[in-house]
């Protein structure tokens, strides 16, 4: 992101002079305080807002975008295999059934996740962390070489949110993805990321979670 | 006398298996996307294209056909800018297409009995032209849902997540909504304009309370709409009543028997 500003319509900038770059197989934390702009910054990655000025070159070309719980319909009638299927229209035509080869790509984004023996159930009869991680199975089905998660454990427990990173820091040790992790809060993802983009208006802090002022420790509550 | 003996019987019935697996398939895609109210205004602008087509004299179905799809089209239009929330988009067509139909219809002179057929359903009135029409754009929509199934999926489910896989999903919400309003203007001959979007939703509503996925929700679904079609044709006929209104109490009966069987299995 080069000089990226934005505003919503005619109201006042989410965002100022934004300068960001991430090399490939980087696992980043965006935090910040609500309102902050941190959400904002990875709709403008994926594509689902332009900038108002500033540009943005995006060098991979499978994203996998895990949206807000709250977007996401997980009250229809979905199974975990039909959830996942969806993640793969990136990958194959717009027409007709899924080939083979997405089948068997779907399958291994379910085991990757570990809900193999889930695959067939209902979504919404499952954990708040099992369905996270159909949803990640979903964005791993398109081949990501880029991931962005947003917000991803919100509403989880502690034990799936554990569980959650681990399988993170796994993929991106076996996949190589580059990861963009939206998070007001961190606990257990903490101690994988190699780097932390504190969001307030702009970027105000951009490094290792060691060089993280104390003042700011918790990103939550992060001020300029 | 046996009612399959009767030419205009075969043709209700003919056209009720079309409008019965075609109203919750395409209902299904509304009612995940919380739409569920979209084919009751669509069924206004109906109206209005029935009134216009009284007006100018013209084939009413095709009519209310082309209308129904300008206003679904513009529906969906004014609610994918967001300027305008869905409901009030909705309000805005949904009255317009009313006051619309009011005034058309007054001014051809045909605020008389046919009205009535069109708002409410008629097993009299379906012709031989009709169902030819019927059978073949109900095949066409049937099979525009069964080859882009996975992308409308996609859209139900996630659809910021379709907008990031590259998915045309403007496209595809405009399609849904075009659908729903050919299956409208397919099925106001049998379920009545008024009526219709009740069997879009209620055989949908029904079935998932009993389904285990997305596509046993929609095929039960459909079932659920072509029984309720037939057992409502049949009672219609037997019982001197509107064809529309029996239909759609079947399917509601059916949503009351799901909905205890559901509370019963826990």
């Amino acid at each position: 992101m080069h000089g990226v500003s934005f505003a919503y319509g005619h109201t006042p900038l989410v965002l100022r002079d934004v300068d960001l770059e991430v090399q490939r197989g980087e696992f980043v934390a965006i935090a910040g305080p609500n309102g902050g702009g941190k959400t904002t910054l990875v709709r403008l990655v994926v594509g689902l807002e332009q900038p108002t000025s500033g540009r943005i070159e995006l060098l991979v070309r499978k994203v996998g975008y895990l949206p807000q719980r709250a977007q996401a319909g997980i009250d229809a009638p979905v199974t975990v295999r039909e959830l996942v299927n969806t993640g793969r229209a990136s990958r194959t035509r717009l027409l007709g059934p899924l080939s083979g080869t997405d089948r068997n790509a779907v399958r291994e984004a379910i085991d990757r996740v570990a809900l193999t023996s889930q695959a067939d159930r209902r979504l919404s009869t499952l954990s708040g962390g099992q369905q996270q991680r159909a949803f990640i199975a979903k964005a791993l089905a398109a081949e990501p070489e880029l991931l962005v998660l947003d917000e991803p454990t919100t509403g989880v427990d502690v034990e799936a949110q554990d569980t959650i990173a681990a399988l993170l820091e796994r993929l991106r040790g076996e996949l190589g993805m580059t990861i963009l992790y939206v998070s007001h809060e961190f606990g257990a993802v903490e101690r994988f990321v190699e780097r932390i983009v504190l969001v307030r208006g702009g970027i105000v802090f951009d490094g290792p979670p060691s060089a993280l002022p104390d003042v700011w420790h918790d990103p939550s509550h992060a001020h300029a | 006398m046996p009612m399959l003996d009767l030419e205009f019987m075969r043709l209700a019935f003919g056209a009720g298996i079309v409008v019965g697996l075609l109203a919750p398939a395409v209902g299904f895609f509304l009612v995940q996307r919380r739409l569920s109210l979209v084919g009751d205004g669509i069924g206004h602008v109906a109206f209005a294209g029935v009134a216009l087509g009284y007006l100018l004299n013209l084939p009413l179905v095709l009519t209310a056909l082309v209308v129904s799809v300008t206003g679904g089209l513009s529906i969906e239009w004014i609610r994918s800018r967001r300027r305008t929330a869905g409901d009030q988009a909705l309000a805005l067509i949904f009255y317009t297409g009313i006051a619309g139909g009011v005034v058309l219809v007054s001014a051809a002179g045909a605020l008389n009995v046919n009205l009535f057929q069109f708002l409410f359903g008629s097993i009299l009135t379906v012709t031989r032209g009709d169902l030819a029409v019927i059978a073949a754009l109900g095949a066409c929509a049937l099979a525009a849902i069964a080859l882009l199934y996975r992308p409308l999926v996609a859209v139900v489910v996630d659809e910021e997540g379709a907008r990031v896989a590259g998915l045309p999903v403007s496209a595809l919400n405009a399609l849904t909504v075009a659908l729903a309003a050919v299956t409208i203007a397919l099925s106001m001959r049998i379920v009545g304009i008024l009526l219709i979007a009740a069997l879009m939703v209620l055989p949908v509503i029904a079935a998932s309370r009993i389904a285990w996925s997305m596509r046993s929700t929609i095929l039960l679904g459909m079932g659920i709409g072509l029984g309720s079609v037939l057992a409502g044709i049949t009672i219609a006929y037997y019982a001197d009543l509107p064809p529309g209104g029996t239909t759609v109490l079947v399917a509601a009966a059916v949503v009351l028997a799901a909905e205890v069987w559901s509370a019963v299995r826990g």
